[in-house]
């Protein structure tokens, strides 16, 4: 069992990234469970999302909040001014941030294996969304396909084909450079 | 690659609300009327865009509320088509008259109601006294655990529904069920019409057949005989569950019976649950069994109207602790599963010790920590218990 928590604000695509992402995943034949945070949403505020993946030959699932999770994505990283976004997150975990910075420059009080990938100058570039309001979700999930390593391009290509119906393509290739842009592998 | 194709349908990443609306879609729902409330919404969204391309054909009729909606699938069912549509907590209370009516006409209308809280104080979040508070209205109830279970029991509510004359009501929770996505097979068109042929309502209002239905009886009248008649469809309907559930199971290979069994052939203590925690229960469960060898067991109550006492009795005589844990309180007495799991105990002769636990109201998290907790609470405890509150805040007690 594998698990992922997603940060971000209110549009910015936290909640669907965590269900193309659930696709991906049982697409490369895994069984995975995708929700938000069970709450009330509003555009720009902090919003969370959460993944767990059972490998195929589980068969018995938890049905309740993620609090120790093995990932951490953050869409916004002005949101690490307001929480704590590595609550919870085990020894050793790994934490994906979206921004143009490199991992080494970004410190955390425990031992996190950090990644970068700057989704959100990927997702102006193929206009997801506006510049001032970009959607980055597509762009982190294909960084996210290389730290999870459980499902490829070809899985989130499809993933991406089923559940995005606008801007298909422009969503594949932002996903596609991150996956190539990713820092700290 | 695209969705994956499995020899009986396609198999798609969908929310709990998704699978009620493609559930809807593949029983051919003819009818649809809704009104929007959070968590429900999703449900009917799809089911309006599914209406608005043509793929389901179907009437989707706008209301102005859920009592209105009940009411447009009263007046349509009882023309003899099937009928479809989907609430939670004050849309429900505010249809509540009307599920008596849909009862007592003897309507086979399906509801989704996805469990929410009831108010005051205003929650969105999983709780089940609202679908338990239509406990006694003549509705046949079913409590899901997984998004597949929800579309294959919209399918399976029909078919007994109709076999019976008796409306369905299937219960997912809020946001655990209704908005987590999760793997789902989709059964193709071709065989669910196999399963589900169309309805035929033998007292369908016609214009060859006009007649005035639900008007004033007096005492002699026949308003005891009608309900006398809803009592016998309701114990009809137990084999017919389990007829229904047998030709489900050879056609799709899924088996859903009144109740599921899980480590259960030598449990000395029993953990009763329904719903989606009930996922969470076994998995620790299990993992107390292969850690400690303890001898526990799970029993998911899925279907509560009709009531198996037989079934339920049999199952928990000899067992030496059952424990009751409900998502729900009938104030003043306890938990309403606790309550009829006991009255289901009354003739056993060596009685397990009865431990009814109260959890998770207002859609308070459910974790394996609690499941552990109250499977150590009850070992310490040698007498029956009836209402044990798990997981009070003493910070919110004292506000």
């Amino acid at each position: 069992m594998l698990e992922v928590r997603f940060h971000g604000r209110g549009g910015q695509g936290a909640v669907v990234a965590s269900k193309v992402c659930a696709n991906a995943c049982f697409k490369a034949g895994y069984y995975p469970l995708a929700f938000p945070q069970f709450g009330v949403e509003r555009r720009g505020a902090p919003v969370q999302a959460f993944l767990r993946i059972h490998k195929p030959e589980e068969n018995l699932f938890i049905r309740c909040n993620i609090y120790e999770p093995d990932i951490i994505v953050v869409l916004d990283m002005t949101l690490l001014e307001m929480i704590d976004v590595t609550e919870g997150l085990k020894e050793n975990g790994k934490i994906l941030l979206n921004t143009p910075q490199s991992p080494e420059n970004i410190k955390f009080n425990k031992n996190f294996e950090v990644y970068t990938v700057d989704a959100t100058q990927i997702a102006v570039k193929y206009k997801l969304g506006s510049k001032i309001q970009p959607i980055v979700n597509t762009a982190i999930l294909g960084a996210l396909a290389k730290i999870m390593n459980i499902f490829d391009m070809e899985n989130l290509s499809y993933a991406i084909e089923e559940e995005i119906p606008y801007k298909t393509e422009e969503n594949k290739k932002a996903a596609e450079e991150a996956f190539n842009s990713i820092k700290g592998i | 690659m695209g969705d994956l194709k499995t020899k009986k349908g396609i198999k798609k990443v969908l929310y709990g609300n998704h699978a009620v609306s493609y559930g809807v879609k593949v029983s051919r729902a003819q009818v649809i009327s809704a009104y929007p409330i959070t968590p429900q919404t999703q449900v009917v969204e799809l089911l309006s865009e599914m209406v608005g391309k043509g793929e389901l054909d179907a009437t989707f009729v706008n209301v102005e509320s859920e009592h209105s909606a009940m009411a447009v699938c009263i007046g349509a069912s009882i023309t003899g088509v099937r009928t479809f549509t989907a609430t939670s907590a004050q849309g429900l209370l505010l249809m509540h008259e009307l599920l008596h009516w849909a009862a007592g006409d003897r309507l086979p209308i399906v509801m989704a109601v996805i469990n929410r809280a009831v108010a005051a104080p205003w929650s969105i979040w999983s709780d089940q006294n609202d679908s338990l508070s239509q406990r006694d209205t003549g509705w046949m109830k079913i409590y899901c655990e997984s998004n597949q279970e929800v579309l294959d029991s919209v399918i399976l509510a029909y078919k007994v529904s109709e076999k019976v004359f008796l409306p369905s009501m299937l219960v997912l929770d809020a946001f655990i069920l209704s908005h987590t996505a999760e793997p789902v097979e989709v059964p193709a068109q071709e065989e669910v019409d196999e399963f589900l042929p169309p309805l035929e309502l033998p007292h369908a209002l016609t214009p060859e057949k006009p007649y005035a239905i639900g008007a004033v009886v007096m005492p002699d009248g026949p308003y005891m005989e009608l309900r006398y008649k809803i009592q016998k469809a309701m114990e009809k309907a137990i084999p017919e569950i389990e007829k229904a559930c047998n030709e489900f199971y050879e056609l799709f290979g899924r088996k859903w019976e009144f109740v599921e069994e899980f480590m259960m052939d030598d449990a000395d203590v029993v953990l009763i649950t329904s719903g989606a925690v009930s996922s969470t229960v076994k998995y620790t469960v299990n993992e107390i069994r292969k850690r400690e060898g303890k001898k526990i067991g799970v029993l998911r109550m899925r279907i509560l109207r009709p009531f198996h006492f037989e079934k339920i009795r049999k199952i928990l005589s000899g067992r030496k602790k059952v424990i009751v844990l409900d998502r729900n309180i009938s104030f003043g007495l306890g938990g309403i599963f606790f309550n009829e799991i006991r009255s289901s105990l009354y003739s056993v002769s060596e009685k397990p010790i009865l431990l009814g636990y109260i959890w998770g109201l207002g859609g308070r998290d459910i974790t394996p920590k609690d499941v552990e907790g109250v499977i150590k609470d009850a070992e310490k405890r040698e007498k029956d218990e009836d209402i044990i509150f798990w997981g009070l805040k003493k910070e919110n007690i004292n506000l």
